[in-house]
């Protein structure tokens, strides 16, 4: 079925030659890092984890989203998110090739990665990361060609998948809980020391997938053929919307468990993220912006009138991805690393060779996004 | 789908989700090791570091100096990607949950000796996804340069910032260049390692042989009769962050 990536307008090729010339970049600045080290970050010694295991973080959770559709309709039987799953699953099979290669990036002795599999350590939460994360891709690789097939034959997807669409449900609901405790079992690091750090991980897992999913099909829907339908927008904005307000709402149990404590090491990275903490105020002004843009698309998206209505919709969607990228892309990181061990304040900025690097990874997934989504709608579109 | 069964998929679900098997507690499994004929030996090494005597020589930092040279440790020029094994830092920084409004005297801006707290429970070995970061069973807390990937998971677990990365290849910041330990490659993590390569050979570490003030007390926290069980008994010692459960094997000898 893959023929049916090959055929396409210019502008599906232009966009190709786009992400292609953005992941050349990101390769060529990789090559340069990895012959003179993760020195060319602004990682130091105190932020020792940057903008890669950030990306990485965020990711999960987008690849985990992808059973936001593949739920309701397995699970709860909802017809019309039928012709969604593949486009879940394809989002997430796109999301973990991301995570990978950010992990990959972020090592210090990339030839040594398979470490991991000849010496496993089943005290690390990372070697749990690694099974959950691959086992991940297997099963929606699994589940997506399946009914990709399904569709393509006209017949429904085999039985034998059954169990592996089962399985991926809960599966999604491990991935990002391994990665939040990746940071939540960590001594000393105050920000991160806290039990709802899985809880608000999938919370804002579960409105920014599903954002980029919605925006992704209202483009879908305006080059193709093939219409998601209403109703099924509907569902999902809603979805979007509970899982953003649980969002909103873990963090406020945040902030009251910190500052009604009083405890110092609690409030610092709080205090250092939003108003700058002994002079530093690196991320002042992105921490106000993710989360004025998570409160505007709350309203948006909580009033019906302007849920219901497309172009309030997408904008929505597209502040509240960014919102919530900022919160957990950036600011979960350094604020787990801000103030250090040594109460000291070291700031963090990311390179310019790391955030090609990054950019380069983002345009791969977007581009193994294309391609997926391209055969699953021609093949739609030849069955329409 | 019936709600039975959805109910009994959540309940699977949150269990696969919640779950958290026996091995995952705190408690690591040390790892067994034969000394050579010769070697110094104890059940659990531990330092007492006598911060009286220390601070009567401000200016002195010959362990930091014997350490260094011993190890290959390289003088990294930016400071944000430094890569130190024992430093000196301040009261405040050192002990950052102690600030006492009232008392600006005693403590106030004292250097104190850092390095690796060889901790009973160390986190770094628990999140080590390759077991390069493991504890011997004499306490101390070692590292295999060779299988470290680099990952630095071990760097965000300690709470006590003794660990270095090498940001880039090391080799040509090294000072004097010692061939007797081996040097790193860029990409892998570094902190002290109590001289194990030197209890080998029957001799204290380096830091401890270099202090002519005698302020480094190396010995078995496990032996009643040996000296640092002695002086930890007869003097006021404090560890660093107590309250994290990490139990360092460094005492600071204060009173
Ligand atoms: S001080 Fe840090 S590096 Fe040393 S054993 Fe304790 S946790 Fe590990
Ligand atoms: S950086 Fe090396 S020693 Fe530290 S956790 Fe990773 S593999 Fe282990």
């Amino acid at each position: 079925m893959f023929e049916k990536a090959l055929k396409g307008s210019r502008k599906y090729w232009l966009w190709l030659g786009f992400l292609g010339t953005l992941i050349l970049i990101g390769f060529l600045a990789f090559l340069a890092q990895l012959q003179y080290g993760l020195g060319i970050t602004g990682m130091s010694r105190d932020v020792s984890w940057g903008f890669y295991v950030a990306q990485f973080t965020f990711l999960v959770g987008v690849a985990a989203s992808g059973v936001m559709v593949v739920l309701p309709y397995y699970l709860h039987n909802h017809k019309v998110f039928g012709p969604l799953t593949i486009f879940g699953e394809f989002l997430a099979i796109a999301a973990v090739i991301m995570c990978l290669l950010f992990i990959i990036v972020d090592i210090g002795q990339t030839p040594r990665l398979f470490n991991v599999l000849l010496h496993p350590t089943p005290n690390s939460m990372l070697f749990y990361d690694m099974i959950v994360l691959n086992g991940y891709l297997a099963l929606n690789v699994i589940c997506g060609w399946a009914a990709l097939h399904g569709e393509y034959k006209g017949t429904k997807y085999p039985n034998w998948v059954k169990p592996f669409i089962y399985l991926s449900i809960p599966w999604a609901f491990s991935i990002h809980t391994v990665t939040a405790f990746l940071y939540a079992g960590l001594p000393g690091r105050h920000f991160w020391l806290t039990a709802v750090m899985a809880p608000r991980f999938l919370a804002s897992a579960f409105c920014s997938g599903p954002a980029l999913l919605l925006l992704a099909l209202l483009i879908v829907k305006k080059v193709s053929k093939f219409d998601p339908g209403q109703k099924a927008i509907d569902t999902l904005s809603k979805i979007i919307t509970y899982a953003l307000l649980a969002n909103i709402f873990l963090f406020a149990c945040e902030l009251f468990t910190a500052f009604y404590s009083n405890i110092p090491g609690h409030m610092y990275p709080i205090i250092y993220l939003f108003k700058g903490l002994h002079g530093h105020n690196e991320w002042v002004i992105f921490m106000w912006t993710a989360w004025l843009f998570m409160l505007i698309a709350a309203i948006l998206l909580v009033i019906p009138h302007t849920r219901k209505n497309i172009n309030t919709l997408a904008f929505a969607c597209v502040i509240l991805f960014i919102g919530a990228w900022i919160d957990k892309g950036i600011g979960l990181l350094t604020g787990g690393f801000t103030p250090t061990p040594f109460e000291t304040i070291t700031p963090y900025r990311p390179t310019i060779p790391e955030l090609l690097i990054s950019i380069g990874i983002w345009a791969t997934g977007f581009l193994i996004m294309t391609v997926l989504f391209k055969i699953a709608i021609t093949v739609k579109e030849a069955r329409a | 789908m019936k709600r039975r069964k959805f109910l009994k998929l959540a309940g699977i679900s949150a269990a696969v989700a919640g779950g958290v098997p026996s091995f995952l507690l705190r408690e690591v499994k040390a790892r067994s090791y034969t000394p050579p004929p010769g070697a110094l030996t104890a059940r659990r090494w531990g330092m007492a570091i006598d911060m009286k005597k220390c601070w009567e020589h401000p200016e002195c930092n010959d362990c930091i100096k014997a350490c260094h040279a011993a190890h290959n440790v390289p003088e990294i020029p930016e400071k944000k990607k430094e890569i130190k094994w024992i430093w000196k830092d301040e009261f405040e920084h050192v002990f950052p949950e102690q600030p006492n409004e009232f008392n600006n005297i005693v403590f106030e801006h004292k250097p104190f000796i850092l390095l690796c707290n060889h901790c009973k429970h160390p986190p770094c070995v628990r999140v080590c996804p390759t077991k390069a970061t493991f504890k011997r069973e004499d306490g101390i807390v070692m590292m295999d340069f060779h299988r470290c990937i680099g990952c630095r998971f071990c760097m965000a677990a300690c709470p006590f910032g003794a660990r270095s990365f090498n940001w880039v290849d090391p080799r040509p910041y090294i000072q004097e260049f010692n061939p007797e330990f081996p040097t790193r490659m860029k990409g892998v993590v570094e902190k002290c390692l109590f001289c194990y390569e030197r209890l080998e050979k029957g001799q204290l570490p380096a830091c401890v042989e270099a202090c002519k003030h005698k302020a480094l007390i190396f010995g078995d926290l496990e032996d009643e009769n040996s000296e640092i069980s002695r002086i930890l008994k007869e003097r006021f010692s404090i560890r660093r962050k107590a309250e994290l459960g990490t139990e360092p094997s460094i005492f600071y000898l204060i009173g």
